[in-house]
């Protein structure tokens, strides 16, 4: 059987007045039925692009350039217009980050979730879209008296809420949740986390949650891709990866991580500041930056290499 | 004690803006209760970190303790002397020596203006030497913050730089008079996991350069952990626990903290999480809970906690609390 999801070479470019910017470049991986994949990295690496990809949804003018992204077997990137809509929402969907900018604030809660119903189910009637919704608020532990209620009138926590709603409501098999937790405060982050994994273990989600908090990635993940500069650098299962990260970005980007059980093994700085993309470094676009860098790290770029169950782009594992 | 900042009482209202007709319709005026009659004082030389979720009135303390807004009520006292009750010439006394980092270096810098005359902008206002002298000083300042070197920094302007070179700009801008106090309200929040630790290392080594004395504002534990070494939790414009850093973190006693702490995801994939995650969410500061406010999401309120609010008590750590029944 197919991997539920394969991403083959894909190249994303954005096209900026100081020249093409691939901001992903020639990434690969595949993942299987109710799996979660952690994408770390920081700003600007490529992690958002990568998801939004995925749904073909690549804000200008940003394209992509050439790969391959299969769901189920079926290639995404050349499927009609038409088609692509059908699988938005039902087949693949995605959970933004900014929930008052991603909810229209003149519709009521209920009718952003009767709309969805309605345009991929254009013969379903309206008490059974109000019905569909009250059952789905329960799940997501919304008061149902709250439905008629407008955007503002709900809470940052209960708006991520309604976006993990309607990211669901019609059952896809994978979901994208695009730093769904950032703009929210710990606490109530922690509770859209448990909803999260609730959620996910009831209904077999396939996810892949694009994050910057390596605490969330420890928390949620089976795997995690590491990314850096438009790439993949390391990827693999997350007991690995946290054990023994073998790409110095990777151990880099954990050990600045900060723990709240052990600051004093925390936030350790990266030397340097991420590439401009527009004018990469040569060879590996981490050299730079990297306490190991040697001979070839500025003059090859590194290809993934297996590792164990691994892949790791980095010269010393040539 | 050599505290360098006390605070009394301090409390901060502001009116709700409501419409005309609501203003004609209800005589009541209904007030934000930001901060409520907190008191706390700062060592001299320490980093006193001001933890909280938003809402929990921590910005807003931020920026009495600098008399950028005035208060409701209370007193905050700089070095003995009453900073509410200063002449005009005392108060630009005290701007040089107490000076703001702010959170969003992108806003808090002049797109038009470039880095260099940023910087040097509070020379120029307090007329600190000759003109050459504090050109001069400002490329020093550049030096010390790591934009370096300073001379190719010095004509940029702030979308030229990334956003922690931004962030050093705002850093750089505030030490340039080299002030006893800085207030830093969230200063790495909107930076970068590997480039957060640089930016607090800086802040640091300045410390110790010009024997510093920090409020530090931020909603992240993490961080504080990392940064502070006394640290005020509060919620709902109140300090609910307040005590030296090792023992908020290692025995949290409200069980507010407790909550907060729990709720951090750890990076680490074999910590047992043990999750004590309060009900719903913060309420709203206009209308604040009765008695102990944390009590109606608390999960060991019992009677006394809606009837009576509970005061900060003090054990022989110099850890205080403000719980009725906090964990021992």
């Amino acid at each position: 059987m197919p991997p539920l999801l394969s991403v083959q070479e894909l190249v994303v470019q954005y096209s900026t007045l100081r020249g093409e910017v691939k901001a992903v470049n020639d990434v690969s991986f595949s993942l299987e039925t109710a799996a979660t994949l952690g994408l770390v990295g920081e700003s600007a690496c490529g992690k958002s692009t990568l998801g939004f990809s995925i749904l073909r949804i690549v804000p200008p003018p940003g394209r992509i350039l050439g790969g391959k992204i299969e769901l189920q077997g079926v290639d995404l990137i050349n499927l009609p217009l038409e088609e692509m809509r059908r699988i938005r929402g039902s087949q693949v969907s995605m959970i933004f980050q900014d929930p008052m900018t991603s909810l229209n604030p003149l519709l009521r809660i209920r009718d952003h979730f009767i709309e969805l119903f309605q345009t991929h189910e254009p013969s379903i009637k309206k008490e059974e879209a109000v019905a569909r919704t009250v059952r789905l608020f329960d799940a997501l532990g919304i008061a149902e008296d709250r439905i008629g209620d407008y955007p503002h009138q709900f809470s940052g926590g209960m708006r991520q809420r309604v976006m993990i709603g309607l990211a669901l409501a019609l059952e896809p098999r994978l979901v994208i949740a695009d730093e769904p937790t950032t703009s929210l405060d710990v606490i109530v982050e922690a509770q859209v986390l448990e909803l999260l994994k609730l959620l996910r273990e009831k209904r077999r989600l396939t996810l892949i949650l694009i994050t910057h908090n390596i605490g969330i990635v420890a928390e949620m993940t089976d795997l995690v891709a590491v990314m850096y500069a438009g790439q993949i650098v390391e990827i693999g299962p997350t007991g690995d990866i946290f054990e023994d990260p073998l790409h110095p970005y990777t151990k880099g980007l954990l050990e600045s991580a900060p723990n709240v059980l052990h600051p004093e093994q925390s936030m350790r700085p990266i030397p340097g500041i991420p590439p401009d993309l527009a004018s990469p470094p040569t060879g590996c676009k981490f050299h730079p930056r990297c306490p190991r860098a040697f001979k070839p790290c500025p003059l090859r770029e590194p290809t993934p290499m297996a590792q164990g169950r691994r892949l790791v782009a980095c010269h010393l594992y040539d | 004690m050599s505290s360098l900042v006390e605070v009394n009482g301090l409390t901060k209202y502001f009116p709700v803006q409501k419409s005309s007709l609501e203003a004609v319709l209800s005589r009541k005026r209904e007030f934000v209760r930001a901060v409520d009659a907190i008191s706390f004082a700062i060592e001299r030389g320490g980093i006193f970190g001001l933890v909280g979720e938003s809402g929990s009135g921590k910005t807003t303390t931020g920026r009495l303790l600098l008399r950028l807004i005035e208060p409701t009520s209370g007193e905050i006292r700089f070095h003995g002397d009453n900073i509410g009750e200063f002449s005009p010439q005392s108060l630009r006394q005290f701007r040089r020596r107490a000076q703001m980092i702010f959170q969003d270096p992108t806003a808090a810098l002049s797109p038009r203006m470039r880095i260099g005359p940023a910087i040097k902008h509070g020379l120029d206002i307090h007329q600190v030497g000759s003109d050459p002298e504090r050109k001069k000083e400002t490329l020093r300042m550049f030096e010390r913050v790591g934009l370096s070197p300073a001379e190719a920094f010095y004509d940029k302007y702030p979308h030229q730089l990334s956003g922690g070179q931004r962030q050093r700009v705002v850093i750089g801008r505030a030490m340039i008079l080299e002030p006893e106090f800085v207030v830093a309200d969230e200063p790495v929040a909107m930076v970068d996991v590997s480039i957060r630790a640089q930016i607090l290392d800086l802040m640091l080594s300045l410390k110790k350069e010009l024997g510093l004395t920090y409020a530090f504002i931020t909603h992240d534990l993490a961080t504080a952990n990392y940064f502070c070494d006394r640290i005020a939790i509060m919620y709902l414009g109140k300090i609910v626990e307040v005590g030296p850093r090792e023992d908020v973190f290692k025995s949290p006693r409200h069980p507010y903290t407790v909550a907060l702490m729990s709720s951090i995801p750890v990076p680490d994939p074999k910590h047992k999480l043990q999750r004590l995650i309060p009900r719903g969410e913060i309420p709203s500061p206009i209308n604040p809970p009765s008695g102990c406010r944390f009590h109606p999401r608390c999960l060991h309120a019992q009677a006394v906690c809606s009837q009576r609010e509970p005061q900060l008590e003090e054990d022989a750590l110099g850890h205080q609390v403000a719980c009725f029944f906090p964990r021992v």
